[in-house]
């Protein structure tokens, strides 16, 4: 066992702690150190599996037959499709999308009712970029130290290459980041091309230009500040949490009193806190605040302080924990057990009471338990979120990849041929969703004898009406449907198009109005 | 100046005023925000010296780019013209029947042609073709003067009954009344044969002596069956469809004293392309032979 002494002091302010937190001031950059551990091998495998899934995605290829998009994920605006491979929405079927969304919601609250603010710890976009542009900061200026001796330095050739270096790389990133995203919206090896031969949309390079600027400013400049006076999720995260959703907690209960010297405090018979102060949680925070001041707006649960302060128990041969996930519930308990109520850093915390005769954490204290997990509030969230995921794949099975709409002429409404029939106009609007051309027949069902015919058309009118829509698209037709009057008895008579796909069974029946001059109503 | 307060809590100066107790800090503007702000002045400058800016008395200045929202308007409706220009000049060198057989140009030239039916057409025809007592339904099967392309496409280019075109087909139905050329009975009797031939309910007495004079002074137009000739513009006498009304006392009116319809020569108004593509339209319209 080594001795506190080994623990090196780090000399840090948690700029933004409420303790030197002034409204009036500039902000202090924060220099976050390097934490170890397995929160930040966590971390690092979320942000290599996050940023891999956004600049490869729009690379992989799909064939979906001739004259359609070979890209897995694409959104074709100019076209109005939506593709996620084997998946085609088209506009009116865009409700999957809002589907999503809700189920995105649904989701966030599931998991920060369980976990807290796991998305901002570990997947925003703001923290993953964060963690890479100080990836970066770290390679060309140094560790902590080094970066705030650089910061403090006057300007010398030196400094003025380890700074370009870093922005250089720091727009490198931001570009790239920039140029993915226009890759979702068109096809992606063609845009390569289009983009550095200078043939491209302006919208595409103003979206690299704009993403570029939020990327670099937001993940290389503003930092923590993006998540504490710009983002809205933090403040509405907050609510979802209660006194069973585990946060990153600083266990008051088991580190107070704090003592620099705690070997040697307790050989003494000085009974202390685990807490050496060595103030390691607060050089790796991102968010530059000292975890042991409790919950804080600033906090976006990242667990680095648990990896920074796990390492220290580990190297003081102390149980690891003193910084940890807990729920609100737990710590109060232990809290009202070391005797010192529910009030954070209160002096009334006495060591012996949560621990046993040999120093060791006593059994009477509440520890994790997975039966957080299960409580009737993430349940609700849990079944909401599959009711919709179910909903919506049930759906996807069984949607129609035909639709057919229709709009009748409404000037003139009726027209009256030389024969003394009546004759109305149609605007057939039928969607072949599907991959392949396809021919339709086109019928009417609760008419006597109808005469179909398609404007312009060199055929004859019969009682049906071929036609051919193409891959994926959408027909206009204009169909004229005439009518003796013998078989007419009112003035507007219901009836139906019926459009079947030849070679299939898929159908559509759809509803309109036959109209005819009011006399005819006997 | 009064000698200015430090507030405490922050050691700023306020302003020097006070509202039921709260005073207001004097802290500089934000430098983000100041920046954006000298940056909008520096901007308006370049805008100011790009674009017409300052007004004078009857004018403005002009701005070194001469930009005007008219001459921008020019541009794109150019820009709309030549894209347009493609299709018009394929129409122009195309034959009617080679336009309708071509879906992507005939699609353009019903779209044209609404267009420029609902500009000069629909004031008598009415913005659905669907016409009126005294102007032609274009809608329907029943033609004066011809239903398919060609005819059509002469209609609107010629015209009917005008002075301005030598080319305008012309005809006159007699005022068998108004000139006495025929008795009010041999009228009366007429117009219960019309009615027997449309179809409709009639006297067989008067009808029957009515036959006769058809035959004699009407049936050299309207054909022996009343079925009409379009070579006249002589409307077909027998179907449910008449221009007039089809009641004894129109019938009557129209054979006593008759209504002729002018419809004016389009040829020297529109272009070729647009005449063209009015008939394509019209023929589309559900009628077309």
């Amino acid at each position: 066992m080594k001795s506190e002494a080994d623990i090196e002091q780090i000399d840090v302010d948690a700029v933004n702690s409420k303790t030197y937190r002034s409204l009036y001031e500039a902000r202090k950059k924060i220099h976050p150190k390097r934490a170890t551990g397995d929160f930040r091998r966590f971390k690092w495998a979320v942000m290599f599996i996050t940023l891999g899934i956004y600049y490869i995605t729009p690379w992989i290829r799909w064939d979906r037959g001739d004259g359609l998009p070979d890209q897995a994920v694409l959104l074709d605006l100019a076209n109005r499709r939506f593709y996620f491979f084997f998946i085609e929405i088209w506009p009116h079927e865009f409700f999957y999308v809002a589907g999503m969304l809700v189920m995105a919601g649904i989701g966030l609250f599931l998991v920060t009712s369980i976990l807290g603010r796991a998305w901002c710890g570990y997947t925003c976009p703001q923290t993953v970029w964060v963690d890479l542009f100080l990836v970066v900061e770290r390679f060309f200026e140094g560790e902590r130290n080094a970066r705030i001796k650089l910061d403090a330095a006057p300007w010398t050739p030196s400094k003025a290459i380890k700074r370009g270096a870093k922005h250089f790389v720091w727009l490198v990133i931001a570009v790239a980041t920039g140029g993915a995203w226009i890759f979702y919206f068109a096809d992606a090896p063609t845009l390569l091309v289009d983009l550095f031969s200078g043939q491209a949309y302006f919208a595409a390079y103003a979206t690299i230009g704009t993403l570029t600027a939020t990327t670099y400013i937001f993940g290389g400049l503003m930092r923590e500040q993006v998540c504490t006076y710009m983002c809205p999720w933090p403040r509405i995260q907050a609510a979802m949490l209660d006194e069973h959703s585990l946060t990153v907690t600083y266990n008051d209960w088991r580190g107070e009193p704090r003592s620099r010297h705690l070997k040697r405090m307790r050989k003494e018979g000085v009974s202390t806190g685990d807490c050496v102060d060595c103030n390691a949680c607060v050089a790796v925070c991102p968010m530059g605040i000292d975890i042991r001041d409790g919950q804080q707006m600033e906090c976006i649960s990242c667990a680095l302080c648990i990896d920074a302060c796990n390492g220290v128990m580990e190297r003081l041969g102390l149980e690891k924990g003193l910084i940890s996930y807990a729920t609100l519930n737990d710590y109060d308990a232990n809290m009202a057990l070391a005797g010192a109520g529910k009030h954070v850093g209160s002096p009334q915390i006495i060591p012996e009471n949560v621990r046993d005769e040999f120093g060791k954490l006593s059994e009477r204290v509440k520890r994790f338990s997975p039966r957080v997990f299960a409580r009737t509030r993430t349940l609700i969230y849990l079944f909401v979120y599959a009711a919709i995921g179910i909903a919506m794949l049930v759906h996807l099975g069984m949607r129609e990849r035909l639709d057919v709409k229709i709009l009748p002429d409404r000037n003139p409404q009726f027209v009256v041929l030389s024969d003394g029939s009546i004759r109305n106009g149609y605007e057939l609007k039928i969607l072949n969703m599907k991959g392949e051309s396809q021919q339709f027949l086109i019928s009417v069902g609760g008419l006597q004898n109808p005469k179909i015919s398609e404007a312009g058309s060199i055929y004859a009118a019969d009682n049906w009406l071929a036609t051919e829509v193409p891959a994926d698209k959408t027909k206009a037709l204009k169909v004229f449907v005439a009518m003796s009057r013998d078989h007419l008895r009112q003035s507007s008579t219901p009836f139906n198009f019926i459009v079947s796909e030849m070679g299939s069974t898929d159908q559509k029946t759809v509803s309109s109005m036959f109209k005819a001059p009011r006399e005819i109503a006997k | 100046m009064a000698d200015r307060e430090i507030d405490e809590a922050t050691g700023v100066e306020t302003v020097g005023h006070e509202w039921d107790g709260i005073k207001e800090l004097d802290n500089p503007m934000p430098r983000w925000w100041l920046w954006t702000f000298y940056a909008t002045i520096i901007f308006s400058i370049g805008y100011m010296i790009y674009y017409p800016s300052i007004p004078l008395i009857e004018d403005s200045t002009q701005g070194i780019s001469g930009h005007t929202n008219r001459a921008a308007l020019q541009v794109e409706m150019a820009e709309a013209a030549e894209s347009r220009q493609v299709y018009l000049s394929q129409i122009a060198d195309s034959d009617l029947q080679v336009i309708r057989g071509n879906e992507e140009l005939a699609r353009f030239a019903v779209a044209g042609g609404d267009s420029a039916f609902k500009i000069h057409c629909s004031q008598c025809h009415g913005t659905g073709a669907q016409g009126s007592p005294g102007y032609p339904n274009l809608n329907d099967d029943d033609w004066l003067w011809g239903g398919d392309l060609d005819a059509i496409y002469l209609s609107i280019k010629h015209g009917i009954r005008n002075d301005e075109d030598d080319d305008a087909r012309y005809s006159e139905m007699p005022a068998y009344g108004a000139d006495e050329l025929l008795e009010r009975d041999e009228i009366a009797q007429v117009t219960q044969y019309v009615l027997q031939i449309s179809g409709q309910d009639h006297d067989r007495e008067l009808a029957a002596l009515g036959e006769e004079t058809f035959g004699s002074e009407c049936a050299t137009c309207h054909g022996p069956n009343g079925g009409g000739d379009r070579e006249f513009g002589a409307p077909n006498l027998t179907d449910a469809i008449s221009l007039y009304g089809n009641n004894a006392e129109l019938i009557a009116r129209q054979i006593r004293k008759p209504k002729h319809g002018v419809m004016p020569a389009w040829g020297d108004r529109l272009s070729d392309e647009t005449v063209k593509q009015l008939a394509i339209y019209v023929h589309n319209l559900g009628g077309g032979e």
